[in-house]
């Protein structure tokens, strides 16, 4: 095993324990706080296979935004309010169903693929060739993106003037 | 450069740096002291050692020595997780700052920052925004209506104020054309400092700083009139030190990086003109850098004792209404900029 797959493994299995723990976990401060080491491990990953600009761009939305605004409406609920959060089980066979069969597919997928290989080489910044891409090829899907982003603000900005009045 | 000599040259380096910080944190405490009582008309410390220099010492071997008291209605492990993550978070981000020329010792190669990364702005960005995850948790888990309210706070001010810097730090990138903090120094040479080319931007960037910093005029998170002492009322003895260490460490990390942004990093205008020698010219370079940070970090003590503490309304309209449309404003004249004189 080389220095490479050590690193590998080691980040796959943070992420893979911590996402064991988000869904286990009674407590929903604990689940968001062990979904913080699952988004790391991701982010480690991408570091790994030499996408720097993905990996920092993870951690910027999904931790310090995304899980912040959890933590923060979780924190507002849970302790002001009164109400304690819980999250069970539920639907315990037909989930179990849903999951094996997806596995399969995924399993089935990984194993009867082709994969196209090609000698490993030293990464190189990925900033200007993605920042190219996404203001040519894939401007129009970019800038949808946008639009739809914009549309759920305005639709959250909507529902919250509405309770108020 | 094999692998070994990489680890102890970036080893070396990351223990000068941390010891550089513990430093520079002892004596901006006494000099904020010091500096506040000027600015009232006090005396100041001045028993402890010559003129009171050792007076943070002294505190710190109080904070050593007290009882660390953990309340019996805290959440024990993320009470204690807290200020290391605020501690980490503060320490960690000083790994991209550059602070001089690539420099030759002992036929070395060597860079003056810790790591050189090719999107170390974002690096710094990304950094910043987990240090919000300390005052959360610590005001989470203590247990006290203070504490959270002081947590929650700090989660909204920082999220609104880090948009704003993002598109501050925007117009830096489109002039230097790279996320490199290296680089974003060196298309700064002569006279081209961003502060001088984007001024509105500059102004937002160091606003939002001082909201990321959690000082004065934005120091909403701790407001002791209202708060007692914010997100850290439930510390005590270490822990509290180690909030207080990662204060004024995030100062002296955000005057590194308004320096390396906006103030031309070590740059100094025209200096090769002056024909100094390569040796005199890096030292000069690099007393550069730590002058115009220095500078900045009295600027920070200098607002913290002359302007009022903003109310939490202002605050968010202040940061959502007049910060960020200034940032975009300011990207469409760097823009502008670009487009006219093919910067």
């Amino acid at each position: 095993m080389s220095l490479y797959d050590i690193i590998f493994y080691l980040f796959a299995a943070i992420t893979i324990l911590s996402g064991f723990i988000v869904v286990t976990s009674k407590n929903i401060v604990y689940s968001a706080f062990s979904l913080l080491f699952t988004f790391f491990g991701v982010a480690g990953i991408y570091v790994l296979l030499g996408a720097d600009f993905i990996a920092i761009v993870q951690i910027l939305v999904y931790v310090g935004g995304i899980l912040i605004l959890l933590l923060f409406g979780v924190m507002l609920t849970n302790k002001i309010t009164n109400v304690d959060i819980r999250t069970g089980t539920i639907h315990v066979l037909p989930g179990a169903v849903a999951v094996g069969v997806l596995m399969g597919l995924l399993l089935s997928a990984m194993v009867w693929t082709e994969w196209k290989t090609q000698p490993s080489e030293t990464p190189v910044t990925t900033t200007v060739t993605l920042g190219r891409l996404l203001i040519t090829d894939y401007i129009l899907i970019f800038e949808l993106l946008g639009i739809l982003l914009l549309i759920a603000l305005i639709g959250a900005a909507s529902i919250a003037r509405r309770e108020q009045e | 450069m094999n692998i070994t000599e990489i680890i102890v040259v970036s080893l070396i380096k990351i223990v000068l740096v941390i010891v550089m910080i513990l430093v520079a944190v002892i004596f901006l405490v006494y000099f904020e002291r010091r500096i506040s009582a000027w600015i009232q008309y006090r005396i100041g410390p001045n028993r402890v050692g010559w003129k009171g220099i050792l007076q943070t010492t002294a505190d710190v071997m109080k904070l050593l020595l007290k009882e660390d008291i953990v309340p019996s209605a805290s959440n024990k492990t993320l009470h204690t997780l807290a200020p290391i993550i605020a501690l980490f978070v503060a320490f960690s981000t000083y790994a991209v700052i550059p602070f001089g020329p690539d420099v030759t010792i002992f036929g070395y190669q060597v860079k003056l920052m810790v790591a050189d990364v090719n999107i170390g702005v974002l690096y710094v960005l990304a950094l910043t925004s987990l240090g919000v995850y300390g005052i959360t948790f610590a005001g989470y888990s203590s247990g006290s209506k203070y504490s959270l309210l002081g947590g929650i706070r700090s989660s909204a001010q920082m999220i609104s104020y880090e948009v704003s810097m993002g598109f501050s730090v925007a117009g830096v990138l489109l002039l230097s054309e790279s996320l490199n903090p290296q680089k974003i120094v060196l298309a700064q040479s002569g006279w081209m400092w961003n502060a001088i080319l984007q001024p509105i931007g500059f102004i937002t960037f160091v606003v939002s700083a001082f909201a990321e910093t959690n000082r004065l005029p934005f120091d909403l998170p701790e407001a002791e009139p209202e708060l007692v002492g914010g997100y850290h009322t439930e510390y005590s003895s270490m822990k509290f030190a180690g909030f207080f260490l990662a204060e004024y460490a995030n100062m002296i990390i955000a005057s590194a990086m308004i320096t390396t942004l906006y103030l031309g990093g070590w740059q100094i205008p025209y200096i090769d003109k002056l024909g100094l020698g390569v040796t005199l010219t890096t030292l000069l370079q690099v007393g550069a850098f730590f002058l115009k940070v220095i500078f900045l970090l009295f600027f920070f003590i200098w607002v913290r004792w002359s302007i009022p503490r903003f109310r939490y309304d202002q605050l968010m309209s202040l940061g959502w209404k007049v910060m960020f449309p200034l940032s975009i404003i300011n990207i469409i004249w760097v823009a502008c900029l670009i487009m006219i004189f093919n910067l």
